[in-house]
């Protein structure tokens, strides 16, 4: 679907990436793991295009080049617009591409229900609590049905709690065929739950230093959970000694 | 707040006044030196009708200006946010009027401005208008970036980023700018009388300020004063109050 090629990016002094090669392929839930700083959030800035690279080149597929509402981006905090409503956070995306309020209502209403936010269409941001608002969050970058869904550590401020009924909740809307997933996270759990396929970076200057072949459909008290866990472990550990 | 924190501010007004009006007894301060509280109410009384429209007159300059800042400040703060030359040349000269002292000024713009009352207006809003421009100017550069991302995503043209999210946003930074400006319009208003006043042109309280100090009728000047300061008090409350409540609607709070 879409490849990195060698791709660098300085910000000063400081390389954020280098020489990353990456292909996501159609379909895939793609975890980025790796600690703080390692240019996780730039490589999906590269991703969604909001930022270019210095060196090497993002290409996309024939006929997959990305226009407006193709790509879903769910930052770390639920960032809604704190004067508007759910549902009009929902519809945000449709009516920056210029459709009509009545005609997006299904969608914004299905959205909306797929992450179980019925009764709250019209709850304002300050009135819904942390877990909701990343479920608005989410169901705004769904709406436009992207083919790609960039999520930046979006369960990070969670609680426990909340946090492992998205995690839940997002394997479900991946199932279901709702986009291609990359992910960035620095929780290993995160990832060996989550993730297709998981991608392990090193500490500045951010590199790939490894990959592992995940398995999305396994429970948390799963003890091949557990082995996922212990294996990705290693790996983080062998690019970051303690 | 206790109770009795909220009503110590009144509590001590009412003590210190029993304190002066004390004072001034025991001690046999003349009035047109110092003059006790019961002293100006007894003025104000005497010249109610004189003193109201005179706060009436100061008022209308005050909101006129206040109404013309908040238009100003909100229209050149968008035309910087949405273009840099604009910025580079309003920053400077925005700031050059509001670094002049407006009694330095004033003079000069009651002289080109022909009517009188536009002449106060124009010092008021000189006065007035900075916060509203720096205060919205802030808000609607401190959109969270990812916002902006997120509008870039869904291909948002620039007019779109200004008027759906950075405009908006910048509402309580605005609301701020604006409690700001109420008091400094009048202050800006009071000055511009005070010259006009020593011109010869009777408005506002200013002038009755001038008008009693030349006629060494001390408690009137003070009654005068007093209304002053109530204004001041009441136009910052109320904007205080306003912008609470559009606020809660707005749903930032």
């Amino acid at each position: 679907m879409v490849r990195l090629e060698r791709v660098s990016r300085r910000f000063g002094d400081v390389t954020a990436l280098d020489q990353i090669d990456l292909a996501v392929g159609q379909h895939e839930f793609v975890a980025l793991l790796g600690p703080s700083g390692c240019g996780k959030s730039t490589l999906l800035r590269l991703l969604a295009g909001l930022d270019a690279p210095d060196l090497g080149q993002v290409s996309w597929a024939a006929g997959q080049a990305p226009a407006a509402g193709d790509i879903g981006y769910v930052f770390q905090d639920a960032t809604l617009l704190p004067w508007a409503s759910a549902a009009e956070n929902v519809y945000l995306p449709l009516r920056l591409r210029g459709i009509d309020r009545q005609q997006s209502a299904p969608d914004v209403k299905r959205a909306l229900a797929r992450l179980g936010l019925q009764g709250f269409e019209n709850a304002k941001p300050r009135a819904l609590s942390g877990g909701m608002r990343m479920r608005v969050s989410i169901a705004r970058a769904l709406v436009s049905r992207p083919q790609l869904l960039l999520m930046d550590e979006p369960f990070a401020a969670l609680d426990e709690f909340t946090r492992h009924r998205l995690q839940e909740d997002l394997r479900g809307l991946w199932r279901e065929g709702a986009s291609t997933i990359v992910f960035v996270t620095h929780s290993i759990y995160e990832a060996a739950f989550l993730a297709s396929r998981i991608l392990v970076m090193t500490p500045r200057p951010g590199r790939l230093a490894g990959e592992i072949k995940g398995d999305n459909s396994l429970s948390r008290t799963d003890p091949a959970y557990a082995s996922l866990v212990s294996e990705i472990t290693d790996m983080l550990h062998a690019v970051m000694p303690l | 707040m206790t109770k009795l924190e909220r009503a110590a501010p009144i509590l001590f007004g009412l003590l210190a006044l029993g304190a002066w009006q004390a004072a001034v007894m025991l001690l046999h301060v003349p009035p047109y030196i110092v003059p006790g509280p019961a002293a100006i109410i007894v003025a104000f009384w005497a010249d109610k009708a004189g003193l109201l429209e005179a706060l009436l007159s100061t008022l209308t300059v005050t909101f006129t200006a206040l109404f013309l800042s908040a238009i100003l400040g909100m229209v050149l703060a968008l035309a910087m946010a949405a273009s840099r030359l604009a910025r580079a040349v309003i920053q400077p000269w925005a700031v050059v009027l509001q670094v002049t002292p407006v009694v330095a000024i004033a003079p000069l713009i009651i002289l080109w401005v022909n009517n009188p009352f536009f002449a106060l207006v124009v010092c008021a809003v000189i006065v007035a208008f900075f916060p509203v421009l720096s205060n919205t100017a802030t808000g609607l550069a401190a959109t969270p970036p990812e916002l902006v991302d997120l509008f870039k995503l869904n291909g948002a043209k620039r007019w779109q980023i200004l008027f759906w999210l950075r405009l908006p946003a910048a509402l309580p930074y605005f609301l701020a700018g604006l409690r700001i400006a109420g008091t400094l319009a009048l202050v800006g208003a009071v000055v511009a009388e005070f010259v006009a006043g020593s011109g010869g042109f009777a408005s506002g309280l200013a002038y009755r300020i001038l008008e009693a100090g030349y006629r060494l009728e001390i408690p009137r000047m003070f009654a005068a004063l007093t209304l002053l300061a109530l204004a001041g008090i009441a136009i910052y409350a109320t904007l205080g109050f306003l912008s609470a409540a559009i606020l809660r609607r707005h749903g930032d709070v």
